[in-house]
Protein backbone atom coordinates (compact mmCIF):
# COMPACT_ATOMS: atom_id res chain seq x y z
CA UNK A 1 0.00 0.00 0.00
CA UNK A 2 1.56 3.27 -1.09
CA UNK A 3 1.01 6.38 0.98
CA UNK A 4 -1.03 9.24 -0.42
CA UNK A 5 -0.49 12.95 0.24
CA UNK A 6 -2.75 13.12 3.30
CA UNK A 7 -0.88 10.29 5.03
CA UNK A 8 2.48 11.87 4.25
CA UNK A 9 1.20 15.15 5.72
CA UNK A 10 0.03 13.33 8.85
CA UNK A 11 3.41 11.63 9.35
CA UNK A 12 5.17 14.95 8.79
CA UNK A 13 3.01 16.56 11.49
CA UNK A 14 3.90 13.76 13.92
CA UNK A 15 7.56 14.43 13.14
CA UNK A 16 7.06 18.15 13.81
CA UNK A 17 5.40 17.29 17.12
CA UNK A 18 8.36 15.11 18.10
CA UNK A 19 10.82 17.88 17.18
CA UNK A 20 8.92 20.54 19.18
CA UNK A 21 8.73 18.25 22.21
CA UNK A 22 12.45 17.54 21.89
CA UNK A 23 13.11 21.29 21.79
CA UNK A 24 11.28 21.74 25.10
CA UNK A 25 13.15 18.73 26.48
CA UNK A 26 16.47 20.44 25.65
CA UNK A 27 15.49 24.03 26.57
CA UNK A 28 13.37 23.35 29.64
CA UNK A 29 14.44 25.67 32.45
CA UNK A 30 14.01 23.08 35.17
CA UNK A 31 13.82 19.35 35.67
CA UNK A 32 10.02 19.58 35.93
CA UNK A 33 9.68 20.98 32.42
CA UNK A 34 11.88 18.21 31.09
CA UNK A 35 9.78 15.52 32.77
CA UNK A 36 6.55 16.99 31.38
CA UNK A 37 8.14 17.17 27.94
CA UNK A 38 9.29 13.56 28.23
CA UNK A 39 5.78 12.47 29.22
CA UNK A 40 4.24 14.21 26.21
CA UNK A 41 7.01 12.95 23.98
CA UNK A 42 6.41 9.34 25.05
CA UNK A 43 2.72 9.47 24.07
CA UNK A 44 3.63 11.14 20.78
CA UNK A 45 6.27 8.50 20.14
CA UNK A 46 3.75 5.72 20.83
CA UNK A 47 1.49 7.13 18.12
CA UNK A 48 4.53 7.55 15.88
CA UNK A 49 5.51 3.89 16.27
CA UNK A 50 1.97 2.93 15.28
CA UNK A 51 2.60 5.13 12.26
CA UNK A 52 5.72 3.05 11.55
CA UNK A 53 3.47 -0.01 11.46
CA UNK A 54 1.46 1.65 8.70
CA UNK A 55 4.59 2.84 6.91
CA UNK A 56 6.21 -0.60 6.75
CA UNK A 57 2.81 -2.39 6.50
CA UNK A 58 3.65 -4.85 9.26
CA UNK A 59 1.73 -5.22 12.56
CA UNK A 60 4.93 -6.08 14.47
CA UNK A 61 5.45 -2.41 15.33
CA UNK A 62 2.13 -2.33 17.22
CA UNK A 63 3.65 -4.65 19.85
CA UNK A 64 6.63 -2.30 20.02
CA UNK A 65 4.27 0.62 20.57
CA UNK A 66 2.42 -1.19 23.36
CA UNK A 67 5.61 -2.14 25.22
CA UNK A 68 6.99 1.37 24.76
CA UNK A 69 3.81 2.85 26.23
CA UNK A 70 3.97 0.58 29.29
CA UNK A 71 7.64 1.37 29.93
CA UNK A 72 7.09 5.13 29.47
CA UNK A 73 4.24 5.06 31.99
CA UNK A 74 6.42 3.28 34.53
CA UNK A 75 9.20 5.82 33.88
CA UNK A 76 6.90 8.80 34.43
CA UNK A 77 5.43 7.45 37.65
CA UNK A 78 8.88 6.53 38.98
CA UNK A 79 10.29 10.02 38.29
CA UNK A 80 7.22 11.65 39.83
CA UNK A 81 7.56 9.59 42.99
CA UNK A 82 11.24 10.53 43.16
CA UNK A 83 10.39 14.25 43.02
CA UNK A 84 7.73 13.77 45.64
CA UNK A 85 10.13 12.00 48.00
CA UNK A 86 12.68 14.85 47.81
CA UNK A 87 10.33 17.66 48.83
CA UNK A 88 11.81 20.32 51.12
CA UNK A 89 11.00 20.17 54.82
CA UNK A 90 10.57 16.44 54.72
CA UNK A 91 11.99 15.09 57.94
CA UNK A 92 10.94 11.46 57.57
CA UNK A 93 13.49 8.98 56.37
CA UNK A 94 13.35 8.46 52.63
CA UNK A 95 12.90 5.09 51.05
CA UNK B 1 -12.84 4.08 4.10
CA UNK B 2 -9.38 5.17 3.05
CA UNK B 3 -10.43 8.82 3.05
CA UNK B 4 -11.99 8.51 6.50
CA UNK B 5 -8.82 6.89 7.82
CA UNK B 6 -6.74 9.70 6.32
CA UNK B 7 -8.96 12.33 7.93
CA UNK B 8 -8.54 10.67 11.34
CA UNK B 9 -4.77 10.34 10.83
CA UNK B 10 -4.44 14.00 9.83
CA UNK B 11 -6.66 15.21 12.69
CA UNK B 12 -4.69 13.18 15.23
CA UNK B 13 -1.35 14.37 13.86
CA UNK B 14 -2.56 17.98 13.96
CA UNK B 15 -3.57 17.60 17.61
CA UNK B 16 -0.19 16.02 18.40
CA UNK B 17 1.62 18.95 16.77
CA UNK B 18 -0.58 21.51 18.56
CA UNK B 19 0.03 19.79 21.90
CA UNK B 20 3.78 19.93 21.30
CA UNK B 21 3.42 23.62 20.38
CA UNK B 22 1.54 24.16 23.66
CA UNK B 23 4.38 22.44 25.54
CA UNK B 24 6.75 24.91 23.91
CA UNK B 25 4.70 28.09 24.35
CA UNK B 26 2.91 27.85 27.72
CA UNK B 27 4.32 29.95 30.57
CA UNK B 28 4.80 27.43 33.39
CA UNK B 29 4.87 23.75 34.26
CA UNK B 30 1.20 23.30 35.13
CA UNK B 31 0.02 24.96 31.93
CA UNK B 32 2.41 22.76 29.99
CA UNK B 33 0.98 19.65 31.68
CA UNK B 34 -2.52 20.73 30.60
CA UNK B 35 -1.54 21.41 27.01
CA UNK B 36 0.61 18.32 26.76
CA UNK B 37 -1.82 15.82 28.25
CA UNK B 38 -5.24 16.74 26.91
CA UNK B 39 -4.34 17.60 23.38
CA UNK B 40 -1.78 14.82 22.95
CA UNK B 41 -4.11 12.15 24.38
CA UNK B 42 -6.86 13.12 21.94
CA UNK B 43 -4.36 13.30 19.10
CA UNK B 44 -2.84 9.89 19.81
CA UNK B 45 -6.23 8.18 20.11
CA UNK B 46 -7.45 9.80 16.90
CA UNK B 47 -4.24 8.77 15.12
CA UNK B 48 -4.72 5.18 16.32
CA UNK B 49 -8.34 5.21 15.09
CA UNK B 50 -6.94 6.24 11.73
CA UNK B 51 -4.46 3.35 11.80
CA UNK B 52 -7.25 0.91 12.67
CA UNK B 53 -9.41 2.20 9.80
CA UNK B 54 -6.49 1.92 7.40
CA UNK B 55 -5.73 -1.70 8.39
CA UNK B 56 -8.96 -3.18 9.82
CA UNK B 57 -7.26 -6.51 10.59
CA UNK B 58 -5.14 -4.88 13.30
CA UNK B 59 -8.04 -3.54 15.34
CA UNK B 60 -7.42 -5.63 18.47
CA UNK B 61 -3.85 -4.45 19.06
CA UNK B 62 -4.72 -0.87 18.17
CA UNK B 63 -7.59 -1.00 20.64
CA UNK B 64 -5.15 -2.23 23.32
CA UNK B 65 -2.78 0.67 22.66
CA UNK B 66 -5.57 3.27 22.55
CA UNK B 67 -7.13 2.01 25.78
CA UNK B 68 -3.76 1.97 27.44
CA UNK B 69 -3.03 5.56 26.38
CA UNK B 70 -6.48 6.67 27.54
CA UNK B 71 -5.82 5.04 30.91
CA UNK B 72 -2.21 5.99 31.60
CA UNK B 73 -1.78 9.47 30.16
CA UNK B 74 -4.09 11.27 32.64
CA UNK B 75 -2.80 9.15 35.52
CA UNK B 76 0.82 9.96 34.67
CA UNK B 77 0.28 13.69 34.28
CA UNK B 78 -1.78 14.01 37.44
CA UNK B 79 0.94 12.11 39.30
CA UNK B 80 3.52 14.58 37.97
CA UNK B 81 1.36 17.58 38.88
CA UNK B 82 0.73 16.30 42.40
CA UNK B 83 4.42 15.56 42.92
CA UNK B 84 5.41 19.01 41.68
CA UNK B 85 2.87 20.73 43.91
CA UNK B 86 4.05 18.81 46.94
CA UNK B 87 7.67 19.55 46.03
CA UNK B 88 6.88 23.25 46.35
CA UNK B 89 6.47 24.47 42.75
CA UNK B 90 3.90 27.28 42.88
CA UNK B 91 1.45 27.84 40.02
CA UNK B 92 2.03 30.76 37.66
CA UNK B 93 -0.02 33.91 38.37
CA UNK B 94 -0.96 36.91 36.25
CA UNK B 95 1.31 39.09 38.42
CA UNK B 96 4.34 37.08 37.37
CA UNK B 97 3.92 38.20 33.76
CA UNK B 98 4.38 41.89 34.65
CA UNK B 99 8.00 42.90 34.23
CA UNK B 100 8.33 45.87 36.63
CA UNK B 101 6.78 46.55 40.07
CA UNK B 102 4.71 49.41 38.59
CA UNK B 103 3.26 47.10 35.98
CA UNK B 104 2.66 44.52 38.68
CA UNK B 105 0.68 47.10 40.68
CA UNK B 106 -1.29 47.94 37.55
CA UNK B 107 -2.07 44.30 36.89
CA UNK B 108 -3.42 43.79 40.40
CA UNK B 109 -4.62 40.24 39.85
CA UNK B 110 -6.85 41.02 36.88
CA UNK B 111 -6.60 39.68 33.37
CA UNK B 112 -3.63 40.90 31.28
CA UNK B 113 -5.90 42.55 28.74
CA UNK B 114 -7.44 44.82 31.39
CA UNK B 115 -4.21 46.69 32.15
CA UNK B 116 -3.84 48.76 29.00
Amino acid sequence: MTLNALEIAAFTLVGIALLLGLLRLMLGPGAADRIVAADTLSVTATAGIAGFAVFYATPLYLDVALVFGVLAFVFVVAIARTIEANRPGDTEDRA
Amino acid sequence: MRLMADVFLLLGAAFLALGALGILRMPDVYNRIQAGTKSVTLGAVSFLIGVALLHPAWWAKVLCIAGFILFTSPVGSSTIARALFQAGVRPWRVDDAAATPAERRLAGGTAPGATE
